[in-house]
């Protein structure tokens, strides 16, 4: 009996959160829009979580892209198929890396930041001040960092799969002598505008949703204390990427599963 | 730090995104070179097409000149008919050409092997909606080796 009390418990907090989670949502969303109020809040918060993740982008995007080509190419020329290193290289930065790799370190980097800011900004009482001044903390707060958040992502996502594909030029071409006319023509043969680089880019929309929604809602729910905010923030990150790594499941099998 | 250098900063993060899509869509995904432009679409009859899929390739001597746009069961005769979505650039085929669903490499991907006839005066170029008549179908490994058994057997 009482381990049927534990679950159902259990289950009722897990729902009640996700209630909760969906009303900061809406209020954050659903509003009158006010774009010269909202915007340069917005760019701010790009500026903060777009901007500021450059470096990590970049960098990881450019040696995930070596690697690849690097392992790829001891394979690929055993069956003197090293031309095929281009499309290999490319395809996977574009349809799976990219996006996902992007996501995780969108989470570790940026989405732990935001739900630290909100939970603090939550213990010392901030956001009750904003809320006594008739200024609706969802609306000031909550949503220019999850707009921010849905735009940057995308954009990180495509420059890291570009440095990526340059990384791989760089190992693939430049240190380990395939042909450049053959790294680029048959990638540019084999990848597909709408299929690779447009299914891509909606999967990095939907990361970018949940790891913002998952960061913005768990510093809006913390509990005011410093003990909460650092479980709020470790639930953010391991949230985040098990739901980055299970969808991306769902989204690969339902755009390239057939 | 000011507003100002945060707005430069971000347009400056935009730009590079921008960028890196632009070389994407036209080093990466070679938009733009060929193959969005307009086509037209042509009809071939096959007996069999094997291994062939939609988006493989019509080939004219290995330049790619468009793309198999679909495949579907004649509701007749039950053979296979696949519609050819052909660039609009290439459109002076005369009605003698031939197509054969041929493989690049010994294990490759299937393709369409475009062979264009000869044009006398009085043949018409191929038009939008045309069959193409002369179809030869693709070769499938399990047939030749039971043709090659049954030859020996009747030996």
């Amino acid at each position: 009996m009482e381990w049927f009390a534990r679950l159902g418990a259990g289950t009722l907090d897990k729902l009640s959160a996700f209630g909760r989670a969906t009303f900061v949502l809406l209020g954050a969303v659903v509003a009158k829009p006010r774009p010269l109020k909202h915007i340069p809040l917005t760019i701010k918060q790009i500026y903060v979580v777009g901007v500021q993740s450059l470096s990590i982008i970049i960098v990881s995007g450019l040696f995930i892209g070596m690697v690849m080509a690097l392992q790829g190419y001891t394979i690929l020329v055993d069956y003197g198929a090293e031309g095929s290193l281009g499309p290999m290289v490319a395809l996977s930065l574009l349809r799976e890396l990219g996006p996902v790799v992007t996501a995780l370190l969108f989470a570790g980097r940026a989405g732990s930041a935001l739900t630290a800011e909100i939970g603090l900004m939550k213990a010392t009482e901030q956001l009750s001040s904003l809320e006594m001044m008739a200024v609706d903390p969802l609306r000031r707060i909550v949503a220019p960092r999850l707009w921010a958040g849905m735009i940057s992502m995308p954009l990180l996502a495509l420059i890291f799969s570009a440095v990526g594909i340059l990384g791989g030029h760089l190992v693939g071409v430049d240190w380990l002598g395939v042909d450049a006319g053959s790294y680029w023509s048959i990638m540019q043969s084999t990848v597909e505008w709408n299929e690779d680089v447009l299914n891509g880019v909606i999967k990095s929309i939907v990361f970018a949703f949940v790891c913002t929604w998952i960061a913005i809602f768990k510093g809006y729910d913390a509990v005011p204390t410093s003990e909460g905010i650092s479980l709020a923030t470790t639930q953010t990150v391991v949230y985040s990427s098990l739901a980055v790594l299970g969808l991306d499941f769902v989204l690969t099998a339902l755009m390239f599963g057939i | 730090m000011t507003t100002r250098k945060i707005e430069i900063m971000v347009g400056f993060f935009v730009a590079l995104a921008i960028a890196a899509t632009l070389m994407l869509a036209l080093k990466v995904a070679g938009q733009g070179a060929s193959g969005n432009g307009e086509t037209y679409t042509l009809y071939a009859k096959f007996d069999n097409i094997g291994g062939l899929k939609v988006r493989s390739s019509v080939k004219v001597g290995g330049v790619t000149i468009g793309r198999v746009e679909g495949i579907k069961l004649d509701d007749e005769d039950f053979t296979p008919v696949v519609t050819l979505s052909i660039s609009k650039s290439y459109a002076q085929f005369p009605e003698t050409s031939s197509v054969s669903i041929l493989t690049s490499g010994l294990l490759g991907e299937q393709y369409i092997g475009f062979q264009p006839g000869f044009a006398i005066d009085d043949i018409e170029n191929l038009s939008d909606g045309d069959f193409i008549e002369d179809t030869k179908s693709a070769l499938v490994l399990e047939d030749l080796i039971g043709q090659f058994l049954f030859s020996r057997g009747s030996e």
